[in-house]
């Protein structure tokens, strides 16, 4: 392994090229367009031996990681909110067809007002498009993903598309030290793609089919349980890594103090951080704070989130989303899961970020004290 | 955590002295961490732009911009105006790239050395001066920095300037 000073995107990069795709299909969109950089110059210097196709657009992008897949390779693209928009048509037919494409998308906000700073409201819209959707913290979890995104999606029982998300500029334009591991290292964790599920001139099969009423809902019921697949995957594949890299994960959550916490902050991507540094601060001054950050919000782990918050007095969704008219998505998916399984605590939305908007320590350590404070406090709170 | 804001104009390398003194940093040994990013948003050549590098001995966790710093560098003079004092923590230091002298400012003609060494901006010095009042990086360490991530054509040159702005 090199220790190497590294932006997300960067880092992201540099993992795409220890998994080796074949095919490279993406059209630059700011704050993604670094990753696409990065990786058009691996191909040129022969470091990364990919196909790398430019494209007129992000719709074309995934059609052509949807074509490369159909033929049994491995293909990587990359895009950013109004880019995810647009190719949104094509990832259902991704999903749909059980190709395990992997994407990064780096977040950011969704036009008008136009807007190119970083929220999670690009991908969160797209929850329900059958793909797969982890959330990086940092740099080196931006590697890490990318390596395990492929040995997730891959996996015969799952076969879904996975989407990496990385917080536009905070993650993605942000340089920190990443260990890089070597490429023999890398080719042991991850095995070369293999399926039956491509056209082959030996085994001809139909692809880009149609299924009426009859059969549909079984396609569906199909990619659900695949999808449900991945947890397993994650799992094997975090301990598969853990004894290469060295480095555990914790699967679809990570629990920071949540333990014996009173108040605890639900959040993904890179906020999580400063959560947990305001949680240790909180707790030097009696009040016992944690944090629950959800690494993976497709497949989303209801049960285990359910669980680890469940003897906390008060909890709050911080989410840099909101579904108008209703409520911030990951708050509704977090009080199913609460309701499901039993875990009747206070819950309470906080939607920041928006449209770039910093979250202080200030406005973090707010949110923890309000929920200490017996006050009324609205359910949805715009900060 | 020390933290350093530089200041300068789109073209000038405000962030890749940003970047190679976060990196620089984390020479210093497995419990050295740093974040090194530029004010984000659109990339204009000549407009005013921001650089922040964070330096610990734990992993940084705030990624937001610096809002109160132990330095503030700037690299063109045009761009001082009183109020940049509000981003100076008690006690930070102030460094303008200048002929001339400020009050409570160190001022040092880093485009004097640049134009020597024939370096058309002034970032590596100015960020080789900086050594001189943070003990958090060497000159040494800056060198290995610029050995490893400026492209090669201007690394000797570059190293030059670090050691130049350091005497």
């Amino acid at each position: 392994m090199a220790k190497k000073y590294l932006s997300g995107n960067e880092a992201f990069a540099e993992g795409i090229r220890l998994a080796k795709p074949h095919v490279i299909s993406a059209y630059p969109i700011t704050p993604q367009t670094i990753v696409v950089e990065r990786l058009s110059e691996m191909v040129e210097d022969g470091s990364l031996k990919s196909e790398f196709i430019h494209v007129e657009s992000e719709h074309s992008a995934l059609s052509c990681a949807i074509g490369a897949s159909s033929v049994g390779a491995r293909a990587f693209t990359a895009t950013s909110s109004q880019g995810l928009l647009y190719m949104a048509e094509c990832l259902t037919y991704a999903s749909g067809g059980r190709y395990p494409i992997v994407m990064m998308n780096a977040n950011r906000s969704t036009a008008l007002p136009w807007n190119i700073y970083g929220d999670q409201r690009d991908s969160i819209s797209q929850l329900d498009s059958g793909w797969i959707q982890a959330y990086a913290e940092n740099a080196q979890e931006s590697l890490d993903l990318a390596l395990m995104s492929y040995y997730i999606a891959e996996k015969p029982d799952v076969l879904t598309p996975y989407m990496a998300n990385l917080d536009g500029f905070v993650l993605t334009h942000t340089y920190e030290t990443v260990d890089v591991p070597t490429h023999e290292q890398a080719d042991e964790f991850l095995p070369p793609y293999e399926t039956t599920n491509k056209l082959d001139l030996d085994n001809p099969q139909n692809a880009g089919f149609s299924a009426g009423p009859e059969y549909n809902y079984i396609f569906k019921q199909k990619e659900h349980e695949g999808m449900l697949n991945a947890f397993a995957a994650i799992d094997e594949a975090e301990e598969k890594f853990a004894k290469i890299f060295g480095r555990k994960y914790t699967g679809p959550i990570e629990e920071y103090k949540t333990e014996d916490a009173d108040y605890i902050i639900i959040t993904l991507g890179s906020i999580a951080g400063l959560c947990k540094k305001t949680a240790d601060e909180l707790r030097e001054k009696g009040i016992k704070a944690g944090v629950l950050r959800i690494r993976y919000l497709r497949p989303f782990p209801s049960e285990k989130i359910a669980k680890a918050v469940e003897n906390a007095k008060a909890v709050a969704v911080l989410e840099k989303d909101i579904s108008f008219g209703n409520e911030g998505t990951v708050y509704s998916n977090v009080n199913s899961a609460l309701l499901k399984y039993g875990a009747f605590v206070k819950s309470y939305n906080f939607v920041g970020g928006l449209g770039g908007k910093n979250i202080s320590e200030e406005d973090i350590e707010n949110i923890y004290l309000s929920l200490s404070d017996d006050k009324d406090i609205d359910f949805v709170n715009f900060i | 955590m020390k933290e350093i804001i530089w200041i300068g104009r789109g073209g000038q390398g405000a962030f890749t002295a940003a970047k190679l003194f976060g990196a620089a940093y984390t020479e210093n040994g497995d419990d050295a961490y740093s974040l090194s990013f530029p004010s984000f948003g659109p990339e204009r050549r000549g407009a005013p732009v921001r650089a922040f590098t964070k330096l610990d001995n734990k992993r940084v966790s705030d990624r937001s911009q610096t809002e109160k710093a132990d330095y503030v560098v700037i690299l063109d003079e045009t761009l001082y105006n009183d109020s940049i004092r509000e981003h100076l923590k008690e006690n930070g230091t102030l460094i303008i790239n200048s002929s001339s002298e400020y009050e409570n400012a160190i001022s040092f003609d880093g485009s004097a050395l640049a134009k020597n060494l024939r370096l058309p901006v002034v970032n590596t010095v100015m960020a080789g001066y900086l050594t001189k009042f943070c003990d958090l990086v060497s000159v040494d360490e800056l060198k290995t920095a610029i050995e490893k991530y400026m492209p090669e054509r201007i690394r000797e040159k570059n190293k030059n300037a670090v050691q130049e702005a350091a005497q």
